[in-house]
């Protein structure tokens, strides 16, 4: 069985930057996998390149089986996205948002039914579902972003910065139906700025400028980088950047 | 055949009917224009505010200068002793016109020589003194008749031109300026309306979570632009009906014809907002370059200004807006009640823009970020 994500030298340059340098990971199939880095490192276009969101200079990369450069369109069904920014419509409800991303990946009559409660009741979206979705926190819109990220099953799930501005409980929670996800079989790879969630992660990627520095458990890319923690490695990481 | 496209117009509909700003511009605009176009302008420059010297003070010259009074395009502001006096009162815009009586007049007139009068204008605009000076020669033209049938003894004039304006007997302005004004609105704001919408998904970040699902371009674009091909429909409607019932406008023609060419043209139009939408990154941008394609519309298509007055290079671009061909047809259905024989041409070209600029707005599209 392949890999659920594989690069080989992936590689984005926008004019004089190289925002993303020879990148190679690979990740099975049910893990979560962090990517963790300083601002500018190049996680949120790995990300990108990975959902067929910008093409790659160089290199190449497969998700759930598909070549990213060749089909990325065939990539789209099988992929959940969060983007950074929170990417639902504002002016319509919790219900109207799910109701359009689920026609939009093609579910229909009762199958849609069936499947948006579900989702709605995995999420636990319920008491909202009649809400304008301009008048949501943070946390709820992070949930509803969550959920239409999940409507088709996709085999993999790229989170980007998910719980950025979101309360403890509502990450706590965030996580906890992150490793449901997991334990079915969904491939997860999620970039986050917190300590505390990296620590939560089968395997991370350590990037910087562009580059993959470390790559292992949380413990195993903390030794790497010469930290004891991962905050120490992260705050070493920092520092020679701004070298 | 396209599974999403629904999905994406249910999603377009919900919006427009929520965000006030395009209702007002697609509600509100209609009407504004046709009150401000259908009362303000009037092509026929009347009661031009017109100052007096008589230098003869005699029942000859007071009943000339009453008969250009009664053409109703000359209005007697002041009379003044001198043509100083005159002068200043135009020069100082007091006045547009002035009608000079020279003190011989009634001599000359007596003797069988020729009587003069003068009729300066503000040729600064040139619309009323235009009608100014065509007033004064038709006045000048209807004495000379009668004096030399007079002199003659002749019962009737030699030659009369008879004149019959076919299609707007009255020459109301209305007539002409109406049907002109479905499209103009039409153009006005579907293209803004439809710049717009693809720059304020990208703006707002809700493009990028889009163009991650499996939907095509064509959907996206289609679904986006079909809830407006109803609103056009519903403006069209609602101009026309103003039109007929608040300012006369006939309605001669085939309504069934009429409604489907204008399904065409705002295609069309949809298709130019949405070929803006693709060249332009922010809103702000597509506002401005709406506005920069919609000037054009007014001054080349014919709408105010006779195209075939203009020189042939502007001629020619007048031919690539679609407005161009989409007023012929108003015009012929609404005025003349023509059929298909006499507009082919424009409804062939009409359904060419429509099928180009939707086709390369799709090809300019991409579903990337960069």
């Amino acid at each position: 069985m392949p890999s659920a994500i594989e690069t080989h030298d992936l590689t984005r340059r926008f004019d004089t930057l190289t925002a993303v340098r020879q990148l190679n990971l690979r990740i099975e199939r049910g893990e979560v996998f962090g990517l963790l880095g300083p601002n500018g490192s190049g996680k949120t276009t790995t990300i990108r390149m990975l959902c067929g969101l910008l093409e790659p200079s160089e290199g190449s990369a497969m998700v759930a089986g598909i070549d990213v450069e060749t089909s990325p369109e065939q990539i789209k069904q099988r992929i959940g996205y969060m983007s950074q920014r929170f990417g639902l419509y504002e002016d319509m409800t919790v219900t109207e948002n799910l109701d359009f991303y689920g026609g939009i990946y093609g579910l229909r009559g009762a199958a849609r039914t069936t499947r948006l409660s579900a989702v709605i009741e995995f999420i636990g979206l319920g008491g909202r579902l009649r809400q304008m979705v301009a008048e949501l926190s943070g946390g709820w819109k992070q949930r509803l972003a969550l959920a239409c990220a999940l409507l088709h099953q996709p085999p993999v799930l790229f989170l980007d910065e998910p719980t950025a501005g979101v309360d403890p409980a509502a990450r706590r929670n965030f996580w906890r139906a992150i490793y449901d996800l997991a334990r079915q079989g969904t491939t997860v790879l999620v970039t986050t700025h917190y300590m505390d969630e990296a620590e939560r992660c089968n395997r991370l990627a350590m990037m910087s400028g562009g580059r993959l520095i470390a790559l292992g458990t949380p413990a195993e890319v903390a030794a790497q980088v010469g930290g004891k923690t991962l905050e120490d490695a992260f705050i070493i990481l920092q520092e020679r950047d701004e070298l | 055949m396209m599974p999403r496209f629904w999905p994406m117009f249910r999603k377009e509909f919900i919006q427009m009917r929520r965000d006030r700003l395009t209702l007002v511009i697609m509600t509100g605009l209609p009407v504004v224009q046709l009150l401000l176009f259908g009362y303000a302008i009037q092509t026929d420059v009347r009661n031009i505010p017109t100052v007096v010297v008589d230098e003869s003070r005699t029942p000859e010259s007071r009943d000339l200068v009453a008969s250009l009074e009664n053409t109703g395009n000359f209005r007697i502001v002041a009379h003044f002793d001198g043509r100083d006096q005159l002068d200043a009162a135009i020069a100082r815009g007091d006045a547009q016109a002035g009608i000079i009586v020279p003190y011989d007049y009634p001599r000359r007139l007596a003797r069988g020589e020729t009587a003069t009068v003068q009729v300066i204008v503000d040729a600064a605009d040139p619309l009323s003194s235009q009608s100014a000076l065509s007033a004064a020669a038709g006045v000048a033209q209807v004495r000379n008749l009668e004096i030399l049938s007079r002199e003659a003894r002749r019962e009737s004039v030699p030659l009369e031109a008879r004149v019959r304006p076919r299609y707007n007997p009255g020459l109301r302005s209305p007539n002409y300026i109406v049907p002109g004004l479905v499209g103009v609105i039409l153009t006005l704001t579907l293209v803004l309306v439809t710049a717009m919408a693809l720059v304020r998904e990208r703006e707002r970040g809700t493009l990028e979570q889009l163009i991650v699902t499996p939907i095509t371009k064509t959907e996206l674009m289609l679904g986006k632009i079909a809830p407006y091909v109803g609103v056009g429909l519903v403006q069209m409607t609602a101009v026309l009906f103003i039109g007929r019932y608040v300012f006369a406008v006939p309605l001669t023609g085939n309504v069934v014809l009429l409604y489907a060419v204008a399904l065409l043209f705002i295609v069309a139009s949809l298709g130019f907002g949405l070929l803006i939408s693709t060249l332009v990154r922010t809103q702000q941008q597509a506002i401005q370059m709406a506005f920069f394609f919609v000037l054009p519309n007014i001054l080349l298509s014919g709408f105010m200004f006779p195209r075939q007055a203009m020189p042939l290079v502007f001629q020619w671009v007048g031919l690539l807006l679609p407005l161009t061909h989409f007023l012929k047809v108003l015009r012929g259905i609404l005025l003349k009640g023509v059929g298909l024989d006499a507009l082919w041409q424009q409804v062939t070209v009409l359904a060419a823009f429509s099928t180009l600029l939707i086709a390369v707005s799709v090809r300019r599209f991409h579903k990337t970020l960069d």
